[in-house]
């Protein structure tokens, strides 16, 4: 079956062999994962996010479990872009499989200065850009619970880097979501992923203290998959870009439902701490999925949740 | 040589309680044996990623565990019970699904004609099992292990049979201060003869021998046991900072993954 789908963006397309990525963050460049399985085998791979410069990140502890959950407060810890072009993106199999590079700085010009940088790199097929990480002082969710600093950042990207795919990353950390898409879709993104972390905390009773040094941290992982998949369903409705669902994905099935709820494809992010052959095995396990729900491709699933008062119509016996 | 991890699900075959049970019935010292996954080789002080299917979604991380031993068929995981995924792992029954990547991490150091001093704090002692058994020369080994269970709580029938192990259990200050002179002692020897000092415990006990190691300028190695997500370098939540003695300048005074350039570290060469 193929599974193949193409982002059709306003600007570019970015054409995938199959609708998983893996999530920025939860994947590292993506060789740390090569020995769990074929990193050409994915749809895409969105590495770590990446700044101008170095970034040491937020003190430890930095990371903590929750109930279906994480917390994390890592604070975009990277060696910054001239490393990864260098060091990381040769060794990444960029030739069979997009590389998606999230993106973070504190400033539009700065933002524009990091996408021109990866503008001239040809390892990399689109630019992800983060307005909505909450682990950062300055930049961050502050860009993305903004509408206007929302498509001011999005619209300096999009200038600055005339070659690539354009993604914005939305926040869930905001009132409405599909005000931020529309906010990107405007300023020229091609395609939005919905969604980043819920800001969280946890604390430790026996020491009487946050669990983070940060207090402060993101939720991800299956807790917030309904968050998520409400967000997904919110901004398909409203943005005619592709729409990238993430959000406590773990298996095929759970990312039929994204596609069912709108989304074009899908990120697999702490379901790699759980398995690091996660966002492989949704990939392989994805046709014979669409098979046993009786769909030949993502198009004829894509966006067809029906809603409660459609289900009445058709079952009469559920009003 | 880098050994290559490799994911393997296994089926569980035993959990077998180590020590006396509680006032309760309950024990909380445990081997978990299970099948030898089809790793070629592995060090000791290298570490794996444990997580049962049992876990379901509600324990979304896995455990990382030292390696304690292997047989030709057994991979065999100690693990003491301290929160909730280690208490459902003591639950395990024959034939439960275990998710299990490695062998992770570096491994501690071999000197096979170096006197080798291993310090061992609790639990710290596991991966000393399979140090042991795997040494070429055992008989230059010697070991002194703290801990405040009794003896019987630990893996410690394996190292008996190899090399000389004193044990000193702390249940008042004045043991833990016994220990500390006995350990300054040990290192001091281990120093004068140039030899090697390996040691794996809780972090208090790390700091000291840490600051042993300097006063005395013996060759130490200490093994980390930071929290960890992934174990493979993606999460970035076992970062331990770097001292100036590290060896590579870019990264002195900075960060590094305990999972990746670790578990097992010179003390010289990191922050505690």
């Amino acid at each position: 079956m193929d599974i193949s789908v193409t982002l059709r963006g306003q600007t570019h397309d970015l054409a995938l062999k199959n609708p998983v990525l893996t999530a920025s963050g939860t994947f590292g460049c993506g060789l740390e994962f090569a020995p769990y399985g074929d990193l050409k085998s994915l749809g895409g791979i969105v590495v770590k996010g990446i700044s101008l410069l170095p970034r040491e990140g937020n003190p430890c502890p930095r990371v903590v479990e929750t109930a279906a959950g994480m917390l994390n407060a890592v604070g975009l810890q990277n060696d910054g872009v001239e490393d990864f072009c260098a060091h990381k993106l040769p060794s990444l199999p960029w030739r069979d499989t997009p590389i998606i590079a999230n993106i973070y700085a504190a400033s539009t010009d700065e933002f524009a200065d990091l996408a021109a940088r990866l503008n001239v790199e040809d390892g990399v097929a689109a630019l992800e850009i983060n307005v909505s990480c909450p682990n950062v002082a300055k930049g961050g969710v502050l860009f993305g619970q903004d509408p206007v600093l929302t498509a001011a950042v999005t619209s300096a990207v999009r200038k600055a880097a005339p070659r690539k795919h354009v993604m914005v990353k939305l926040s869930p950390n905001v009132t409405d979501i599909a005000l931020m898409a529309k906010s990107a879709e405007d300023a020229g993104a091609d395609s939005v992923s919905c969604i980043n972390t819920l800001l969280g905390m946890a604390v430790d009773l026996r020491l009487r203290r946050p669990k983070l040094a940060n207090v402060l941290g993101g939720l991800s992982g299956p807790a917030i998959k309904p968050v998520a998949l409400r967000c997904v369903w919110q901004v398909a409705r409203a943005v005619r870009i592709p729409v990238v669902g993430v959000g406590g994905i773990v298996n095929a099935h759970d990312a039929l439902e994204f596609i069912l709820a709108g989304a074009h494809a899908v990120q697999i992010g702490s379901g790699n701490f759980m398995r690091p052959d996660c966002a492989f095995t949704v990939a392989a396990q994805l046709p014979a999925a669409c098979e046993k729900i009786g769909v030949k491709s993502m198009e004829e699933l894509r966006g067809t949740l029906q809603n409660g008062s459609a289900l009445q119509r058709k079952h009469p016996a559920m009003a | 040589m880098q050994i290559k991890p490799i994911l393997s699900r296994l089926p569980a075959l035993e959990v077998t309680p180590f020590g006396p049970a509680g006032p309760e019935g309950e024990y909380r010292f445990f081997a978990l044996r299970l099948p030898r996954p089809s790793w070629k080789n592995w060090r000791p002080g290298q570490f794996l990623m444990l997580r049962p299917a049992a876990f379901g979604l509600e324990l979304p991380w896995a455990r990382p565990f030292s390696i304690c031993h292997t047989t030709a068929r057994c991979l065999i995981c100690f693990f003491q019970v301290c929160g909730r995924g280690t208490r459902r792992m003591a639950q395990l029954k024959h034939g439960d699904e275990v998710n299990v990547w490695g062998p992770l991490g570096n491994g501690f150091a071999v000197e096979p004609d170096s006197q080798t001093l291993l310090l061992a704090g609790g639990m710290g002692i596991v991966p000393f099992v399979g140090y042991v058994n795997a040494h070429p020369k055992p008989w230059n080994t010697s070991m002194l292990f703290g801990h405040r269970e009794p003896l019987k709580c630990y893996p410690v029938d394996n190292i008996h049979e190899y090399i000389p192990l004193d044990s000193l259990r702390e249940t008042t200050p004045g043991e833990l201060d016994n220990f500390i002179f006995t350990l300054n002692e040990r290192m001091r020897d281990c120093a004068e003869q140039n030899g090697l000092v390996l040691a794996c415990g809780p972090l208090p006990f790390l700091q000291t021998v840490r600051n042993f190691a300097r006063e005395l300028k013996a060759r130490t190695q200490i093994l980390l046991e930071n929290t960890m997500a992934c174990g493979v370098g993606a999460c970035l939540g076992c970062m331990t900072r770097t001292s100036d003695a590290w060896p590579t300048p870019e990264k002195r005074g900075g960060l590094v993954q305990a999972c990746r350039q670790g578990p097992v570290f010179w003390a010289d060469q990191v922050k505690l």
